[in-house]
């Protein structure tokens, strides 16, 4: 046989062997929730490229909030059907799990968009540009700020009505990836949700250069710890030959039994792992804030538009604690005494760090974003506990937590001057003699923030100390305790002046709202004063939800 | 028939709850919702008497449970009434004395703005009353004892304009407090004693515990029952309590509220009786007391005062009747019944002649006055030879047997006990005698162009002529046969005293007593014209007029002291604590300063921070596999 016609047979023979890829089986009502979003999301980009402009405002707000309610509503079919419990399982070819805590954290994370989708949706507070309403964001995103072609967008009335599909895909994102079941899907959901993110940053309508700047750093640094975590999770495949959670759960407890050739010099190797698992929740860390991955937070959080750092404070939090969740217990559970005094060490430097540079803060929105840093380490601590306890208590205290901060950042939207929102702290003294309805419900937030009792932040709070004394880490709660008494400081400080100060002749006004920002606000304060007075039913909601899938 | 216990508490609460929140609209028709409610409180108390009559005495205690009200695990606090011979007897006295005041307040309040209000406070104070001496356990009574803290409180300081009002309620409720916290602490102490404050398991399991314990209970028992009573320590509120409107000054600082500590011992008997100790305590508070009292009462010049000082002398007698035990009981509850007759009655006499006087309570500015105000003055005068122990009248039979019993306590005790009644009985012949002689008889001291006094109407006449006719009648019908007695021995356990003197003996003393002090009170106002501006007096009497220095004493003691170390706890809390404090806090600010600077703006630097940030964190993964 020729060589020409060996080769010939080589390309044949290969093309002669279709590997039948088999038809991938897909429970298609089970990952509904995220189906829904993800369709709404593409049926918005519809609407921007067929609907005239003036319509598209109105179908976009229908269409976004219908797709979250939907998909709130099959979250609930699904936890009634008992997709939360007994029949908990691994679906979609073992990618997605559909269990107690990813239903759970979708249910949060939709309840969250569906009131972050109102103050995106606000369009009173600024004033109208040439009687058309606008938006908190810009008139034409890719204009140059400041030159011709946004004076001109400005001047026709525009508005970036695209922030609807694509926080909707933004959304989708964060729904796959508390419920990702192998490395693979965690990654892309990651950038699923992470792209939209660095975009809606670069939308402020005002002081677009510094929203620019955000959104850039925001992408760098996002980028940096995409690589890292990929890194990671190569490391991992060579360490247990598979992305799956429960294959290297699998070759973590047993060993590995059927070694790849391919990966012979690798598999099992300790070193792989260790560092793998690093890299992996190195990446998840900088998603949640965590010291030392934090210093994106608050130059992202200040220049982002308000409604844009809500709900990246709430919802992205929740996401990316979910999927931290679920890796630790799901996937790292057999070397936690490997992992958990470094994460002990995390959540320490993440509270006090938080805690402590938040205080000499003058920008409310720097201000929240170091105190979202604080609360990152306390649900840490409670993410430590590796118990059923540990689970079901950080689960609570997301729901709590997304909630005030969605409120409180409504809450900043409404306080202007004319240069937009009045974000410096001196500019809120005497709020409370001005305005004493927008100050009482800031003070609640804060209180919340601080872990005052009858706040849903003391609940939350108590739980997740609870569950860490009760896993032995009882120093930690020690430092958490005064972690929390650092952080108290600065929230009552913003009470006091607030309240006991004489308010600026040129201070700012408090904007009235539409109903929108209101339902938005007034969401907030509810779940934050019931969740406060009557935790109980939710803890045990929680505590229902708080066993993952294998 | 158990069902209606909740009734006696529901009709006056109800009308409270009405009058408060009803608004102006009920304004015209206040005062007679409120009486209406207190008199249906007596119906139902009288029904319940007429069927617990008919029933032999061992079966007559009734019990209504209503709910839990507090189940947490072995802690059970139930809202469940008792209703036994010494509830009874309290439930009708309040409710019986609290509907005539009631309907004389009619008259007495009727120029006021404030009429519904005052009705209202008046229902409320029923309704804690009730609940005081209806509960089944202590922390129930609790509750009650502290709802007619809060009336009292209300009540007194009903004519808020006046500073001197304000100030006396704030007095009132912060003397109080200090009797509360000793009963919140005896509760405390039971629950962790006995597991349990209802008193039936309480009472019945005194024999098995450590006397200290009990002795502890007791004395915070005694503690409670001095702030609520106006016993020597916690005395001084009571007199300033007179600047309430006369009609709270009868019902609930005479008649009843104050008798609350009296309830309190006799229904914790079992408790003394096992603890010798804070039963000597609660005999020696109520001796002082009586004599404290009546020393007080002797130098006032203000009618109400000094009948303030009386009431506190009187109660003195029941605390130490309640605390010679068994002997005593019964005799305590008894005086308490004739006293809430008689003193309320000579409360609303004197009501009724400040009426008539434009609101003088000065007795040296009255004279005379027995021609302008014939039924008060009869009525008064009854209830005037009831309390000095009139042979006949309610108060002959009561505190005679006091006496008796305070001999019958035995040895030198017996003795000086004794001695202190019998003393204290000639005093208070003397300064009752005093006051109707200063009101009622001499040359008039005011002056007839400003002043035209006047006879109540009849709906204030009244209610004093039906008190009038218990301060004659309630001691000899309550003597015969021993009546009184028997009927309370189920709950309170009786036993004769042996008094080293005869019966005869001690009446015969007391007789002796009651006719010095008359005789000096008579050479002293009644042979003589009174003066119409006081004398300087002795240096007792000046002491006296100051309430035996009493206010002195806590204004050094307690103010002073209390100045002193809050002077210090601050000191301590400006140098030392807010030391730490503030210092914590500069280092938190400086290191939060120099943390701040590693958020520099640049990009770069932030990625250089993660990529450390990175390495660290495998490093030490690897490092705990390695150790």
């Amino acid at each position: 046989m020729s060589s020409v016609a060996s080769v010939h047979s080589l390309w044949t023979v290969a093309a002669e062997v279709p590997g039948r890829i088999p038809a991938p089986h897909i429970e298609y009502a089970q990952l509904s929730p995220t189906l829904i979003v993800f369709g709404a999301a593409v049926l918005g980009i519809l609407v921007e490229a067929l609907l005239p402009r003036r319509s598209r405002y109105y179908a976009q707000l229908a269409l976004s909030v219908v797709a979250l309610a939907a998909a709130f509503a099959a979250v609930i079919g699904l936890a009634a059907a008992g997709f939360g419990s007994s029949k908990a399982h691994i679906a979609a070819m073992g990618a997605i799990a559909v269990d107690g805590p990813a239903l759970f954290l979708q249910g949060t994370i939709l309840l969250v968009s569906l009131v972050a989708v109102f103050t995106f949706a606000e369009r009173r507070l600024d004033p109208a540009a040439h009687h058309k309403p606008v938006d908190s964001f810009a008139a034409q995103a890719a204009a140059v700020p400041g030159g011709a072609a946004e004076q001109a967008a400005v001047k026709a009335g525009f508005t970036t009505t695209e922030v609807f599909p694509i926080v909707l895909f933004a959304i989708g994102g964060m729904l796959v990836f508390p419920a990702a079941n192998d490395l693979l899907t965690l990654f892309i959901a990651l950038e699923v949700f992470s792209l939209p993110l660095y975009i809606l940053c670069a939308l402020a309508r005002r002081q677009r250069l510094l929203s620019q700047e955000a959104a850039v750093k925001y992408f760098l640094l996002g980028a940096f710890s995409s690589a890292f975590l990929l890194f990671g999770i190569a490391l991992l495949y060579g360490y247990a030959g598979t992305v799956t959670y429960a294959g290297i759960a699998e070759v973590i407890s047993d060993g590995a039994k059927q070694i790849d050739p391919a990966l012979a010099g690798t598999m099992g190797n300790d070193a792989l792992l260790l560092i793998g698992s690093a890299l992996v929740l190195m990446g998840l860390l900088f998603k949640v804030g965590a010291v030392p991955f934090h210093m994106w937070t608050p130059d992202v959080y200040q220049g982002a538009p308000t409604p844009v750092t809500g709900f990246m404070a709430a919802a992205t939090k929740v996401a990316a604690f979910g999927a931290l969740l679920r890796l630790l217990y799901v996937v790292l559970p057999g070397m936690r005494w490997d992992w958990r005094p470094v994460m002990w060490g995390v959540a320490i430097v993440t509270m006090l760090g938080g805690a402590i540079v938040a205080i000499t803060q003058t920008d409310i929105k720097r201000l929240l974003a170091y105190s979202s840093i604080a609360h990152a380490g306390f649900i840490l601590a409670g993410v430590i506990a590796t118990s059923e306890d540990g689970i079901s208590s950080v689960l609570f205290y997301l729901g709590a937590y997304s909630f005030v901060t969605l409120g409180a950042f409504a809450v900043v939207t409404l306080v202007r001057d004319a240069g937009g929102e009045a974000t410096h702290l001196s500019k809120w003294a005497g709020l409370g003699r001005r305005s004493p309805l927008v100050a009482a419900v800031f003070a609640v937030f804060l209180l919340a923030f601080a872990g005052i009792p009858l706040t849903s932040g003391f609940a939350g709070k108590f739980a997740v100390f609870k569950a860490a004394a009760q896993s032995g880490a009882g120093w930690l709660v020690v430092v958490g305790v005064i972690s929390s008494a650092i952080a108290a400081f600065f929230y009552i400080r913003v009470i006091v002046l607030m309240f006991f100060s004489e308010p600026k002749p040129d201070g700012p006004t408090v904007a009235v709202p539409s109903p929108l920002t209101i339902t938005a606000i007034a969401v907030g304060v509810a779940v934050t004063l019931v969740l406060g007075l009557a935790p109980q039913y939710f803890l045990d909601l929680a505590g229902q939800a708080g066993v993952f899938v294998r | 028939m158990e069902n209606l216990i909740a009734l006696l508490v529901a009709a006056p609460l109800v009308g409270a709850a009405l009058l408060l929140c009803g608004g102006s609209r009920l304004d015209r028709a206040g005062h007679w919702i409120g009486s209406l409610f207190a008199v249906a409180s007596f119906a139902i108390g009288a029904a319940l008497f007429a069927d617990m009559l008919g029933k032999s005495p061992e079966h007559r205690a009734l019990h209504q449970h209503l709910y839990s009200w507090i189940p947490v695990g072995g802690f059970r606090a139930d809202v469940a009434f008792q209703l036994d011979q010494l509830s009874m007897t309290f439930v009708l006295l309040i409710t019986g004395v609290g509907s005539l005041i009631h309907i004389y307040s009619i008259g007495y309040m009727a120029h006021d703005d404030r009429r519904r209000r005052f009705f209202g406070y008046l229902n409320l104070f029923l309704a804690a009353m009730l609940l005081l001496v209806l509960a089944d356990n202590y922390l129930l009574l609790y509750v009650g004892w502290e709802g007619v803290g809060l009336a009292s409180y209300l009540l007194i300081g009903f004519w808020q304009h006046k500073p001197s009002a304000a100030t006396a309620a704030k007095k009132a409720f912060l003397v109080n407090r200090v009797g509360d916290m000793g009963l919140s602490i005896a509760i405390m102490l039971m629950f962790t004693t006995f597991g349990t404050f209802a008193f039936g398991p309480v009472l019945a399991s005194t024999g098995a515990t450590s006397q200290g314990r009990l002795t502890a209970i007791g004395l915070l028992l005694l503690l409670a029952a001095c702030g609520k009573s106006a016993q020597v320590p916690l005395q001084s509120w009571l007199g300033d309590a007179m600047e309430g409107p006369t009609p709270v000054s009868a019902l609930i600082h005479a008649a009843t509220m104050v008798t609350a500590g009296v309830y309190l011992i006799t229904r914790s008997g079992a408790v003394f009786n096992a603890a010798p100790d804070a039963q000597a305590a609660v005999v020696a508070v109520g001796a002082v007391t009586l004599l404290f009292g009546a020393i007080v009462g002797c130098a006032k010049d203000d009618i109400k005062k000094a009948l303030a000082g009386s009431t506190m002398s009187q109660i003195g007698y029941m605390i130490m009747a309640a605390g010679l035990g068994p002997i005593g009981y019964a005799f305590a509850i008894m005086h308490l019944v004739t006293h809430g007759f008689f003193k309320a009655g000579l409360f609303l006499g004197a009501g009724s002649v400040m009426h008539g006087m434009n609101d003088e309570v000065d007795m040296r500015r009255y004279g005379g006055l027995r021609r302008y105000m014939p039924v008060t003055f009869v009525t008064f005068g009854l209830g005037y030879l009831a309390i000095i122990g009139f042979p006949g009248l309610s108060g002959f039979f009561s505190k005679d047997k006091i006496i008796e019993a305070a001999f019958a306590k035995g040895g030198t005790e017996g003795w000086i006990l004794g001695g202190a009644a019998l003393l204290g009985a000639a005093i208070t012949a003397f300064y009752m005698t005093r006051v109707m002689l200063m009101t009622f008889f001499g040359e008039k001291r005011w002056d007839p162009e400003e002043v035209h006094p006047h006879e109540s109407p009849k709906v204030m006449t009244i209610p004093m002529i039906v008190l009038a006719l218990g301060s004659v009648f309630a001691g000899a019908l309550f003597s015969v046969n021993e009546n009184f007695v028997r009927w309370l021995e189920p709950v309170t356990s009786f036993a004769h005293g042996h008094s080293p003197l005869s019966a005869t003996a001690v009446t015969s003393a007391t007789m002796v007593v009651l006719i010095i002090g008359v005789g000096i009170a008579w050479a002293m106002y009644g042979r003589r014209p009174v003066p119409a501006t006081a004398p300087r007096g002795s240096l007792l009497t000046r002491a006296a007029r100051r309430d035996l220095l009493q206010d002195d004493f806590n204004h050094v003691v307690l103010v002073r002291g209390g100045e002193h170390l809050t002077r210090t706890l601050v000191y301590l809390d400006h140098s030392v604590v807010d030391g730490a404090v503030n210092g914590t806090a500069a280092t938190m600010g400086g290191l939060s300063g120099r943390l701040r600077q590693l958020q520099s703006g640049f990009v770069r630097s932030y990625a250089v921070q993660m990529l450390g940030g990175a390495a660290v964190l495998v490093a030490a993964t690897l490092l705990m596999r390695g150790v």
